[in-house]
């Protein structure tokens, strides 16, 4: 079966989405994001969305809740590059993802997560921070 | 006056047919001229009714067509599927309602991002939506 690649890098794991999604691939990828974060201890996910055309009440529905699942695992999710047309389309359909944080890049993104967790490293693994906390 | 342009039926009952749709809705827009937007806002009402049919129709046909107005043209999408039918329409259009586990955004989102929306149903018969998006809409 197809499957969406989620890189881990220090304390995140990111996905890049470059193809058209269709619900099962979407299913999955909330799976396999859900257990990478319970499995590697990650702290934040990013999502890169700029090469998506069209994102659907269901794909909304899945980003909403790869954000809450992972909150739950004590990880934050960030989406980072929506297209304005996307985002344009999202908010008419009603759609505004409530608990999903966004960024414009992967670099404001990756920032975003790194204060939402406090650390100031630079994606390292630094397991002591989590205690200090 | 609306003259129909080209028309042409694709069957839906599948998530990986649904992606052929989406693309081929996205060829019509984009021959006629369509802006970024008014595309995007196609193709997302598109997707939504197209999981409605396959979700609770069964599957079904959607016809593309391209119409033309005294001065724009446009893409027109009808959505057939001979499904249970809906039996409360105005629930259905609701914001919020489902009867599956859904956000039920799928029919009242639709009908925002079209700039025409129609849907008739017969409980036992089917249903058929129709939407249209204006090349300036």
């Amino acid at each position: 079966m197809e499957r969406i690649p989620v890189l881990k890098m220090g304390q995140f794991l990111l996905v890049t989405i470059q193809v058209d999604l269709y619900d099962r691939l979407a299913l999955g990828l909330e799976d396999d994001l859900i257990n990478m974060v319970s499995r590697t201890d990650a702290r934040g996910v990013l999502i890169d969305i700029s090469a998506v055309n069209i994102v659907d009440s269901f794909m909304g529905r899945i980003l909403g809740n790869i954000a809450a699942m992972s909150r739950v695992l004590d990880a934050e999710t960030v989406v980072v590059g929506m297209q304005p047309a996307v985002a344009i389309t999202l908010v008419e359909l009603g759609l505004t993802l409530p608990g999903v944080h966004t960024a414009l890049n992967v670099e404001k993104g990756m920032a975003l997560l790194r204060t939402k967790i406090g650390s100031v490293s630079t994606g390292e693994e630094t397991p002591h921070d989590r205690i200090v906390e | 006056m609306i003259v129909l342009l080209s028309k042409e039926i694709l069957a839906v009952a599948t998530e990986p047919e649904i992606i052929l749709f989406r693309n081929r809705t996205r060829e019509l827009a984009i021959k006629i001229g369509m802006g970024l937007v008014n595309q995007t806002k196609l193709i997302t009402a598109a997707s939504e009714l197209a999981r409605n049919m396959i979700r609770y129709g069964g599957g079904g046909t959607v016809t593309l067509e391209v119409i033309s107005a005294p001065k724009t043209t446009g893409v027109r999408l009808t959505f057939r599927d001979e499904g249970p039918g809906i039996a409360d329409l105005s629930l259905a259009m609701r914001d919020g309602f489902s009867t599956g586990k859904s956000l039920g955004l799928g029919l009242p989102g639709a009908k925002r991002l079209a700039n025409e929306f129609s849907i008739q149903s017969e409980v036992g018969k089917g249903t058929t939506v129709t939407i249209t998006r204006w090349k300036n809409g």
